[in-house]
């Protein structure tokens, strides 16, 4: 049993802590971290709940293989009813914070209610409390997670925090930990500061034990490195040059969303993509790039960390970002790239920087950004409302926005709504690129046309991670399909989803998708945890969680009329590329997708679904 | 005829000095030329040429020394590489 078998419940409004045993017959149908905390969710949580009132509820949680020594095993979640889309939030970050929760004895903590004033968690091990966090309130990511480290005189002690964005509201903030890795989509860091609660402290001693089968899982998660290792992908391309190296394959190929989605290749990506992170800058003969990270137990080794230019316009009179920190990861450089038209990649990492420090999503943000652009070049939107001239490309108008939204200052609060909400009160709303209110990532559905069912039918908003078929239809992993057609791609992307939640559900990073599948992953959780799980079990409950994230998002309200995309994805042609003349291809893939989830035409399961499901 | 040959990640290293900027290497190449030949052409290890597009469409292997490029093809190959 890789559980510690127990969690934490935490009332703000009362101040208690409570231990509770964690449900077992639960953790036997949904193993951990997104399917267990999603069951303990949706079955206390009204689905109606207003996402940023105290009845919310905020579960930071993680998975059986979390803290072990299963290669990336330092996963965990933050799942939520997310203020950004009303639907079901569940946001996933690396790091070593997760791993810190369950050394200190803890699978998961349940937060509810609201503090009447700002406090942090403090945990280490089985001491547990609530403490006044009035002096971090108002700090950023980086001061709070300083100052929490010298206030308890212990560099080791991990933490999970908000930012400025998270307590002035910011739809799409996000909880940072160990200063740059984030549980980012969805705006779990809003429904953070909705609660007062700046941040969660950390320090485990324990260690991780509990492993059901222990020399059987030594045998098996150093088989499963060696895949790791050996597999050109994992071994090679992702350590050196990290997720930033698809800027260019993306753009050859015609799915690059540029200018908020007008265009499918950007003519700067090479720019700001991750061979130019490598390449010496003429203004200091040095590149961006400094080295690349690891997360806790990860093998793989994919983050970025770089410097910035000291002599760019943001920061020359600014030292406090001069110093080696996070990125840039191919979604920020893109959505705060391509999506604005912009490609100095030092103001790219200025944006980023600033992204880390007070807790927001770059991917939202960014693409928020290029609504605004687009709003600004059609005149709706004018210098005086934003304070600067911000046509599609000026890395200024892009610096300062980022400033503003990060504080809470100016245009900067209109920007902070996230684009549908941006978009809408600017009327508008056909220019948010948006599903169900979530920004998209970096992915043109009219050049991949498997996204675009993704995106549709994604629980959490437009999303890559949920079923990331960029790998089978531009990667070739695990086999090539060809990413113009829609043939086969239902099919495809409930394989994914199904396979994703699997993943996500056993505290293992979904990085290591690109050499293992699920049948890798089983052997872990087999010798860790205790039960019998089979392929065919863990498969089904890849399948069972997807189908409650529907659930709850059908009874907050989603119909099948949201599993949709913006207009301009259905209506307006790919003008270059290989996907010229195309618009993506939703309405022949989404009835048979609801066919093979075994849901009827407005998208519900059907109660034979429900039933095989255990639902 | 003109085609132009693309190399990324550390396929680069195969491209000249002056061509490391931009990854983008412009080449006259005799008519009929498939995208197998120009990978011999640069001693390009096969290994390592796993995504190979012509015109951002992708290569199968099978059809790597049978498809001929014409006048403006762009030939772009990188190694074996993911994201997210």
């Amino acid at each position: 049993m890789a559980w510690t078998r127990k969690f934490l419940r935490i009332n703000l409004t009362s101040g208690s802590v409570a231990v509770e045993p964690l449900n077992m017959e639960w953790a036997q149908q949904y193993l951990g971290q997104r399917g267990l905390a999603t069951k303990y969710f949706v079955s206390e949580v009204d689905p109606k709940v207003d996402p940023l009132s105290p009845d919310n509820k905020l579960i930071f949680t993680t998975g059986p293989l979390t803290g072990t020594m299963a290669s990336t095993g330092g996963r965990y979640s933050v799942v939520t009813k997310g203020p950004l889309t009303g639907a079901i939030a569940c946001s996933n970050s690396g790091g070593y914070f997760g791993a810190e929760l369950k050394m200190a004895g803890w699978d998961m903590i349940i937060l509810e209610g609201k503090s009447p004033r700002p406090v942090y968690l403090w945990i280490e091990d089985d001491k547990v409390e609530l403490r006044d966090a009035s002096h971090l309130w108002g700090k950023t990511v980086w001061e709070t997670e300083e100052t929490v480290k010298k206030q308890h005189q212990d560099p080791l002690v991990r933490v999970s925090s908000i930012g400025r964005a998270g307590e002035n509201g910011v739809l799409y903030a996000c909880i940072v930990n160990d200063l740059h890795r984030a549980a980012g989509r969805s705006g779990v860091g809003a429904v953070m500061g909705s609660k007062n609660l700046k941040a969660i402290a950390v320090r485990g001693t324990k260690g991780v034990g509990n492993i059901a089968n222990p020399k059987e899982f030594m045998k098996v998660t150093f088989e499963k490195k060696k895949i790791l290792k050996e597999n050109a992908v994992t071994g090679a391309g992702l350590p050196t040059y990290g997720t930033q190296v698809l800027m260019n394959v993306i753009n050859e190929i015609g799915a690059m969303p540029t200018r908020n989605h007008r265009d499918v290749q950007f003519e700067g990506a090479r720019k700001i993509s991750a061979e130019a992170m490598r390449e010496k800058r003429p203004t200091d003969g040095k590149a961006q790039l400094v080295n690349n990270q690891a997360c806790f137990g990860c093998t793989i080794a994919c983050g970025r960390i770089s410097k910035i230019d000291q002599n760019h316009f943001s920061v020359v009179n600014s030292p406090k970002y001069w110093g080696a920190s996070g990125g840039l990861e191919y979604e920020a450089a893109w959505a705060l790239g391509s999506a604005n038209g912009v490609d100095d990649l030092e103001a790219l990492q200025y944006a980023n920087l600033l992204c880390n420090e007070d807790g927001m999503d770059p991917i939202s943000f960014g693409a928020t950004i290029g609504a605004v652009m687009e709003l600004y070049e059609m005149g709706v939107l004018t210098k005086e409302q934003l304070g600067i001239e911000a046509p599609f490309g000026s890395a200024k108008a892009l610096a300062l926005l980022t400033e503003m939204t990060a504080r809470g200052e100016g245009f900067g609060k209109d920007i902070g709504m996230g684009s549908a909400r941006m978009c809408a009160k600017y009327g508008h709303p056909e220019l948010s690129m948006t599903v169900k209110g979530q920004e998209f990532p970096a992915y043109d559905s009219r050049g991949i046309q498997g996204m675009g069912l993704t995106y549709a039918t994604s629980n959490r908003g437009a999303c890559h991670l949920r079923s990331y078929t960029v790998a089978s239809e531009v990667l070739g992993i695990p086999v090539k399909t060809d990413p113009l057609t829609t043939d086969g791609k239902p099919a495809l992307v409930k394989a994914f989803q199904d396979a994703t939640a699997v993943f996500d559900s056993s505290g293992l990073c979904v990085f290591t998708s690109f050499a293992w599948g699920v049948a890798d992953v089983q052997p872990q959780v087999q010798a860790a945890c205790e039960g019998d799980w089979s392929l065919e079990k863990l498969n089904e409950m890849g399948e069972r969680i997807w189908n409650l994230e529907r659930q709850f998002n059908n009874a907050a309200g989603f119909t099948a009329k949201d599993d949709t995309l913006p207009p301009r994805l259905l209506t307006e042609p790919a003008k270059v590329g290989p996907a010229k003349g195309l618009v993506s291809g939703l309405d022949k893939m989404l009835p048979e997708y609801y066919e093979l989830r075994g849901w009827d035409t407005e998208g519900r399961p059907t109660p034979e679904t429900l039933t095989r499901l255990g639902l | 005829m003109n085609v132009t040959l693309k190399l990324y990640a550390t396929l680069a290293d195969y491209l000249p000095d002056s061509a490391r900027s931009t990854n983008s290497l412009a080449l006259s190449v005799t008519d009929g030329v498939t995208p197998a030949a120009l990978i011999e052409a640069h001693r390009l290890p096969q290994k390592l040429c796993h995504l190979v597009l012509v015109n951002g469409v992708f290569v199968p292997p099978g059809e790597r020394a049978s498809k001929t490029l014409v006048e403006g093809d762009v030939l772009a190959i990188w190694p074996p590489i993911a994201g997210g």
